[in-house]
């Protein structure tokens, strides 16, 4: 009895219409039946439209020939592949183009973020006013100006911009030569595998050693010298079994060679350049968040000024930098599908362009295409809250 | 007798810390190494710069009213850009498009925009009141010499409603105790006729469209009359521009009433478009946006749910394959006879997509805000809402300022999207304008001049947001 009496004061009692978790089911329960109102709407109207337009749902038409061609292929690839071999290519093109533009605007990136913060006044403001500029240009009209401005008027073929007759550049794309392996030359790549296992191998019992003793090495160094010199070595002593194909004109083209389409040329200067600027303030806000104590405290330990950027400021610098850089490079990957105006092959061109156009299922393509560039995201989601657990600031 | 001490006059100090010298040394070669990357950068800067000065300016064609001026094969042609294309085509660049005769439409409300939008943008220059009354006279002027009688009265209602409204407060005058409620009823019962008279007045003289838009509007702006305390100027000049002056632009554009003649929005093009668009989304973005970085921080799980699976999913895709949904997969959702104007869905498509860029930036303000912030409130005993727009929202948008700017600077470049899908904002006219026949090969001038506009709206609003930061920096002591 007096159990009871203890929790009807405990819990007044109220009318259902002000009790807040009736009200917050209700609402939830209403949200919920008018999306799913909605979607059997939208299912309904689809299934009406694509009846009356003849379209068969289904993911059937990915065992289809295509039917079309494509500029540019990373794998055999012919019209009359089937449309998942053309989303395969497709995919494989915005990989392409995503890591060349990750690679080379990781590089540019880091460069201008330590010009910007480097004492020299002159490249320092440089480095500000290219970032300016470019930062607050939209991306699409960078690409279509490197497309249609700068390379689309260069000389054609016959007239090609060239270096020493080995590299052409012309409104065709950039021909570069490509390199031809002889029976032999199989033991290069051996070497340089090898090589990367000793490398990884060194470094590693360098640290632990260091941890140890305290006692440096130069596993750095060395293990690029292992990287460089033991292919080199393979490729003397195996007698260079390997030739260069140079690009040649005949007739009104060119022959052999390894040709990069001006589409994806313009694409990856654009990409680069445009994600470069915005990976520079990420480093830039990295290194000034570092405490200058921690520099200070490393100078007067007698650490030169490289040991102190290398050993005290980058490491806790790179905690700052490393999610707003991932979300960057996921940025890239997404923005690579601004190539559908240029006709570079990518995932949107290819798929969501003219494989829609030549099928009309909107409805699976789109929501491939979408899936695609999904999965790509979470993997890369996915590696950064790895790294972040690794290098997070533990306890305190 | 001790002997006075004078001292020796200082030193000066070493010639390499002082004047001109001193700052060179300082700066550009203090080490080998400075003085390395300094040549190089002056190289760059040399190597660079003057080719660049020279094709735009020194050697630039100005002159000239057709594509003659530019003839590479006449005499004295220069060799620099002919910018004489963007004086020629500068109509089709601003306005797309947009009939000839109808393009004041859009000038006005580029005008009334601009007047409206100054006293908000620096308010320490509008603090007095007068200063008000004279800028809002010089804004009805301003639209009367350039667009004549019928704008100036739409324009005097605008920058003269808000001096009225300020003045009434309807809360001072309903009766707070119980018997006066019923004192009420009558007034109220007035109150609706008299609307409804108005109402039917401006049916008979406007037509349904716009006389429905008028009365919400009102009803609309007769809410924080009724509810709140009597308002500033300024804060009714911020509520006009977000309810009164949307309706306007959206009326001038489209046309179709007050007898002004319809015009279809795929004649819309140009730098107006890509300011509607930009606008509109901004606009409507970042209030979704706060509901759905709200409901991903709620108790509720069946919406959390959903607004964590929308934000996760359109933050995982790209905005041209939004945009792709938006213009080929959308009609689809829609009965056959129903159709949706293409303005409109990628409209749809750019607002919800910047809406989950926005959530997240919320949210990582609403994370940082105290707890005994919420804890205090709801000690008051008030409500979710309540508590949410008084008390966490406001220091929450204060302190993701540069977060929400940079994502309206990302929506304002991302307008250019639209031209995948095949309407010509200020780039796709650019392209169309390039592919003009008498005009063929300045398509650098184009984009440049589009690089040009875009950068001066960029860079000015990051301006304007890094001086907001500095407003409305806080320090919690």
């Amino acid at each position: 009895m007096a159990h009871d009496h203890h929790t009807a004061r405990q819990r007044p009692s109220i009318s259902w219409l002000n009790d807040a978790r009736v009200r917050s089911w209700a609402a939830q329960a209403l949200v919920l039946a008018v999306l799913i109102a909605a979607a059997g709407y939208a299912v309904y109207n689809i299934g009406q439209n694509l009846h009356k337009a003849g379209i068969t749902t289904g993911f059937g038409f990915l065992g289809e020939p295509a039917g079309f061609d494509i500029s540019q292929t990373l794998i055999t690839y012919s019209s009359r592949s089937t449309y998942a071999r053309a989303l395969l290519v497709g995919i494989l093109n915005t990989l392409l183009v995503s890591v060349l533009g990750i690679l080379f605007s990781t590089l540019l990136g880091f460069a201008l973020g330590v010009i910007r913060l480097s004492p020299n006044w002159l490249v320092s403001r440089m480095a500000a006013a290219y970032t300016e500029i470019i930062r607050n240009i939209p991306l699409l009209l960078q690409v279509l100006f490197w497309y249609l401005a700068i390379l689309a008027p260069l000389p054609g073929p016959r007239q090609a911009l060239h270096i020493n007759n080995w590299i052409y550049l012309c409104n065709r794309g950039l021909q570069v030569p490509r390199p031809i392996g002889e029976p032999g030359f199989g033991a290069t790549p051996l070497a340089l595998g090898g090589a990367a296992i000793l490398a990884i191998v060194l470094v590693r019992w360098n640290r632990s050693r260091q941890m140890r003793t305290g006692e440096r090495f130069p596993a750095y160094w060395i293990s690029l010298g292992l990287l460089v010199g033991l292919p080199l070595l393979t490729l003397v002593l195996t007698g260079f079994p390997l030739h260069w194909e140079i690009p040649s004109l005949q007739g009104f083209n060119f022959e052999g060679g390894v040709t990069l389409l001006p589409e994806l040329i313009a694409l990856w200067l654009a990409l680069t350049l445009y994600a470069a600027t915005f990976i520079g303030e990420y480093v830039r806000s990295g290194i000034m968040s570092v405490d200058p104590g921690q520099a200070e405290a490393a100078h007067a330990l007698g650490h030169r000024p490289w040991m102190t950027y290398r050993l005290i400021i980058i490491p806790q610098a790179m905690r700052v930098v490393t999610p707003p850089l991932i979300s960057q490079y996921l940025t890239l990957v997404k923005n690579s599908s601004l190539a559908v105006v240029i006709g570079y092959p990518e995932l949107v061109h290819v798929f969501a362009g003219t494989a829609l156009n030549q099928s009309g299922q909107a409805v699976e393509i789109i929501s491939i295409t979408m899936a695609v560039y999904l999965a790509i995201s979470l993997v890369i989601s996915l590696l950064m809250n790895w790294y972040n657990k690794k290098f997070a600031l533990r306890g305190t | 007798m001790t002997a006075k001490w004078t001292p020796k006059p200082s030193l000066p100090p070493p010639a390499l810390e002082k004047g001109i010298g001193g700052w060179i040394y300082k700066n550009l070669f203090s080490s080998p190494g400075n003085a390395v990357l300094t040549l190089l950068g002056a190289a760059l800067l040399l190597w660079a710069v003057p080719p660049v000065v020279r094709w735009a300016l020194l050697d630039a064609n100005w002159i000239g009213q057709s594509r003659s001026a530019c003839d590479p094969l006449s005499a004295d042609a220069p060799t620099g850009a002919c910018w004489v294309f963007i004086k020629v085509r500068l109509g089709l660049f601003v306005y797309g498009f947009y009939p000839d005769p109808e393009r004041w439409r859009v000038n006005i409300i580029f005008v009334v925009g601009a007047l409206a939008l100054w006293p908000l943008l620096a308010p320490t220059l509008f603090k007095h009141s007068r200063v008000q009354v004279v800028y809002s006279i010089a804004a009805v002027a301003v639209v009367l010499i350039l667009f004549g009688a019928k704008p100036a009265g739409a324009a005097l209602g605008f920058f003269g409603l808000p001096f009225l409204l300020a003045r009434i407060s309807l809360k001072k005058r309903l009766p707070t105790e119980a018997g006066g409620i019923k004192g009420i009823a009558p007034g109220a019962g007035l109150a609706l006729l008299g609307a409804l008279a108005v109402y039917g007045g401006l049916r008979w003289l406007l037509g349904p469209a716009p006389s429905g838009a008028i009365a919400t509007l009102a009803a609309l702006l007769c809410l924080p009359l009724i509810f709140a305390k009597p308002l500033s100027v300024m804060l009714w000049r911020g509520i006009f521009l977000f309810t009164v002056y949307p309706l306007f632009v959206f009326f001038m554009l489209v046309g179709g009433v007050l007898g002004l003649p319809h015009v279809e929005t795929h004649y819309w093009g140009g730098l107006f478009l890509t300011l509607v668009v930009a606008g509109s989304g901004m606009v409507t973005a970042l209030p979704i946006g706060i509901l759905l970085a709200l409901g991903r921080r709620s108790e509720m799980p069946v919406i959390k749910t959903l607004c964590v699976s929308f934000i996760e999913f359109v933050r995982g895709v790209p905005l041209v394959s939004v945009l792709f949904m938006a213009s080929v997969m959308f009609p689809l959702f829609l009965p056959e006879d129903v159709n949706v104007d293409k303005l409109l869905r990628a409209l749809v498509g750019i607002t919800f997509f910047y809406a989950a860029y926005m959530a997240e930036v919320i949210r990582g303000g609403l994370q940082a805000i105290p707890k005994g912030q919420y804890e205090a409130a709801q000690a008051l005993g008030w409500s979710y809402w309540k508590m949410m727009g008084l008390i966490i929202l406001p220091q929450t948008l204060r302190l993701v300022i540069p977060g929400l700017a940079n994502n309206f600077l990302s929506l304002l470049k991302d307008t250019t999207l639209v031209a995948v899908i095949g309407l010509l904002d200020l780039l796709g006219i650019a392209k169309a304008a390039m592919a003009d026949v008498e005009w063929l090969g300045f398509t650098k001038e184009a984009y440049v001049f589009a690089a040009a506009v875009f950068w001066t709206f960029c860079f000015g609003l990051s301006r304007y947001s890094v001086h907001l930061e500095k407003k409305y920096h806080v320090r919690y002591r």
